[in-house]
């Protein structure tokens, strides 16, 4: 059978454990993909690509060849998380959201964890997602982060660890629901046959969430798109469109006598929630970012009038900086007075010196990453860098120590997936998405991202990473 | 509804109407040209001037030859009205408002816009490969065209509520289509020019019917007249109550929109758009074919564009610029 020669040595696999034998969680779906064989998974795939294309879940690369659209590249085998490690993830989850809360809703009002110097507060004072203006500030029901995408990642001895978090503009969630749709259509008889939980109802949740922000009775509610051609757009007009609410870009809107309103074919509408897509200083020219082309002038002071609901809130960004992340673990004991159920990632701070020695030593063995860098650039993995590239890395390193963190390379977790015809591994990590209104919702499973590049570890689809279906079962 | 969304849908609309147009255009005349014994020389050429194109289609090609014309109103990249153009633009716009239609016109719309670039591709590949092939499974492609904007109608129709992303879709759908007829009839004007010895001949009835099936429009004819007559299929395209493609229905169905969209019953202020309409509803209903004819029936159809150019930007005032 093709899944025997199937090799996951010297690696957590999701599938097999390291005697070879598949754990209790894949047993079904390994059997029944061995009985279908690798033609009619093959088949399958094709025709879960065509309705991909079809539903138009596309992107746009520009090269040599023109224009070329493609689909996200998506595995048809699934990636499964045991009920068992479910549930304390998902404990995990909720517990980190609360702490950075708390933490937001402290640093920008009367900062005791700096006056007890838990975090020194020049790091918090020199971290881009600091915002000065946001001192004070009051967002409705003092929530501050209402959707999160937290990163995880299996180490090699496959316990879960936090690699970031995501509390700006967290992407993915309509690939989980699409990719889902796509999964049921190819393998009905696995889920005829498994209890596998569902996701569809992830918009309504955030419905919820969103109409939780104001008193208004039957609000107004508007996703704020960058625009059409911004990578995420897709994205943005599905969440529009299945929680049955207005899709805007910056040029829709208006602020008249701080409050906000939307041009209409009947005149102007009061806009009373407002999911953003968009980056915090990008939204407002008139408190942030003169330059911006994409934003709103005075809907800032809007916001911090209680004339209309921002999620997430502006100034989150200093929350998931890379630097503060480190001190994540001491942020959840410092409010919460628990230990971190998940654990962070082992992590150098260049700005500490000793830290910065280190890392400039053993550079060729970690990972360093810019604080605030995203979608895998402004980062090195140090093995997998050339001698050139390692100095010139050093050299970025000591210009801006504050602005780099290091971490070991972790070997992260494979799934079977399948390529052209053979069931080769492929390393995986894991972004569930978190929802902070009147609970906190974690929509169970996530998007999987796969790196699809034989042994790389970069999963960001910018750098040429698919994705996989998550499957919580029970 | 936001007014850039308004503006979307009623472009997604005409975009798709006048590709419909265009594949039953193009069908028409490469079936006529078939049924000619004889080459009739600037059979293609008449085509080009009813979509306002030609200019663009001198600077682009040499001789209006069969090959060039089809190219340019189906696969040329370069004309923005082909209907390779008319479905990008249609689908761009369907991108951009998603949101506001449902899963299954969207699905519609982009599997017949792909099927539209692959075809173009294998059409471009094999041209470039064997010379260009004039009628290869061109009437085929060109019925499937027809056949996915009609259930893209069918689409939208059935699956988006009747409210304001509605109405606009119908703004675009009839303005485009009243435009499309003027166009039609006109065409008769651009053949009849070289060979007017030709009236009444075989030749000349022939171009007629071509005319009315352009306009999908000679069944519907045949019902309602004996013959065909230049004056009656006049009368049957510009003024009848109650085919789809007639101007007056077209009028009339934006109008019954417009009342929609703003809401405003009798008696209450209405909006320029509106007003548009119905003086202009108004004056076909006073109008007869005879005195049509008197003054022209060339001069007549430039009347009725100038009319919907009017009534177009009348809307684009009151509800996309704000």
């Amino acid at each position: 059978m093709f899944i025997a020669d199937y090799s996951a040595k010297n690696i957590y696999d999701e599938m097999f454990s390291s005697e070879g034998f598949p754990r209790k969680s894949y047993d079904f779906v390994k059997t029944k993909m061995e009985s279908l064989g690798g033609i009619e998974l093959v088949k399958r795939s094709t025709s879960a690509e065509r309705a991909l294309m079809s539903l138009g879940i596309t992107f746009t690369l520009y090269g040599d060849g023109g224009e070329q659209e493609r689909i996200m590249p998506f595995d048809v085998i699934p990636r499964i998380v045991p009920s068992e490690e479910w549930v304390s993830m998902e404990k995990g989850l909720k517990q980190r959201i609360q702490a950075l809360n708390l933490f937001l809703r402290d640093i920008y009002g009367e900062g005791k964890i700096l006056k007890d110097k838990i975090i020194p507060r020049d790091l918090i004072e020199s971290s881009s997602g600091y915002l000065k203006q946001c001192i004070g500030l009051k967002p409705p029901k003092d929530i501050w982060i209402h959707i999160t995408g937290t990163d995880l990642v299996r180490d090699g001895a496959g316990a879960f660890h936090v690699l970031e978090d995501n509390l700006r503009c967290p992407s993915g969630v309509s690939y989980v629901l699409e990719n889902r749709e796509v999964m049921k259509r190819t393998f009905p008889e696995l889920f005829e046959k498994l209890n596998i939980r569902q996701v569809y109802d992830y918009p309504y949740h955030l419905r919820s969430m969103l109409e939780n922000l104001t008193d208004v009775v039957d609000p107004v509610i508007a996703v704020w798109t960058p625009g059409v051609f911004n990578s995420a757009y897709y994205e943005h007009s599905f969440l529009a469109q299945k929680m049955g609410v207005y899709l805007v870009e910056g040029s829709d809107l208006i602020v008249e006598n701080h409050k906000v309103y939307m041009k209409t074919t009947k005149g102007l509408r009061k806009v009373d929630v407002i999911y953003r897509r968009i980056d915090d200083t990008f939204m407002d020219q008139s408190s942030f970012r003169p330059d911006s082309l994409l934003g709103v002038k005075g809907i800032f002071e809007a916001f911090k009038r209680g004339n209309v609901a921002l999620a997430n809130a502006p100034g989150t960004g200093v929350a998931d900086d890379k630097v503060i992340y480190s001190y994540v673990p001491k942020i959840i004991k410092y409010y919460l007075g628990e230990e971190p159920i998940i654990p962070n990632v082992p992590t150098y701070l260049c700005s500490e010196e000793s830290d910065l020695k280190f890392v400039l030593e053993n550079i060729h063995n970690l990972v360093v990453k810019a604080a605030n860098g995203a979608g895998g650039y402004g980062m090195i993995i140090g093995p997998k860098a050339t001698k050139q590239e390692q100095e010139d890395f050093k050299e970025l390193i000591k210009a801006d120590p504050r602005n780099y963190i290091a971490q070991p390379v972790l070997n992260l977790s494979t799934v079977p997936t399948l390529i052209a015809d053979k069931i080769e591994s492929r390393h995986v990590d894991l972004r569930p998405f978190i929802l902070y209104g009147k609970d906190i919702y974690v929509m169970p499973g996530g998007l999987t991202r796969v790196a699809l590049r034989k042994g790389s570890l970069v999963v960001n689809s910018s750098q040429g990473g698919g994705s996989k279906d998550t499957w919580v079962l029970g | 509804m936001l007014s850039r969304v308004a503006e979307s849908v009623f472009w997604m609309n005409r975009y798709i109407e006048r590709a419909e147009n265009y594949s039953r255009f193009i069908d028409v005349n490469h079936q006529l040209s078939l049924d000619l014994n004889e080459e009739v020389p600037n059979q293609w050429l008449p085509l080009v001037h009813t979509t306002g194109d030609i200019e663009l289609f001198e600077k682009r090609y040499s001789s209006p030859s069969p090959v060039n014309v089809i190219r340019f109103m189906t696969f040329d990249e370069e004309n923005p009205n082909s209907i390779f153009q008319c479905l990008s633009r249609a689908r761009e716009n369907a991108r951009t408002i998603r949101e506001n239609i449902s899963t299954s016109m969207w699905e519609v719309l982009n599997e017949f816009y792909l099927f539209v670039k692959d075809y173009r591709k294998v059409y471009m590949e094999s041209s470039a490969l064997h010379g260009d092939t004039l009628s290869m499974g061109l009437s085929d492609f060109l019925s499937t065209v027809r056949k996915s904007c009609q259930s893209f109608y069918g689409c939208s129709d059935a699956t988006i509520s009747h409210d304001e992303v509605w109405n606009f879709s119908l703004l675009g759908r009839f303005l485009e289509r009243a435009d499309k007829t003027t166009r039609i009839l006109d065409m008769k004007y651009f053949i009849l020019l070289p060979s007017v010895q030709d009236v009444g001949s075989t030749l000349d009835l022939l171009q007629w019917l071509s005319l009315l099936k352009s306009a999908s429009a000679h069944e519907m004819y045949n019902q309602k007249y004996k013959r065909v007559d230049p004056t009656d299929i006049a009368e049957f395209l510009i003024l009848n109550e109650t085919f789809p493609r007639s101007i007056f229905f077209c009028i009339q169905e934006m109008q019954e929109a417009l009342e929609k969209i703003s809401g405003i019953k009798e008696g209450l202020p209405r909006n320029l758009a509106q007003d548009a309409t119905t003086v202009y509803l108004n004056r076909l209903r006073s109008e007869n074919i005879k005195s049509i004819f008197d003054k022209g029936l060339h001069e007549y159809l430039d009347d009725i564009q100038i009319e919907l150019n009017h009534i177009g930007s009348k809307i684009v005032e009151r509800f996309f610029t704000n």
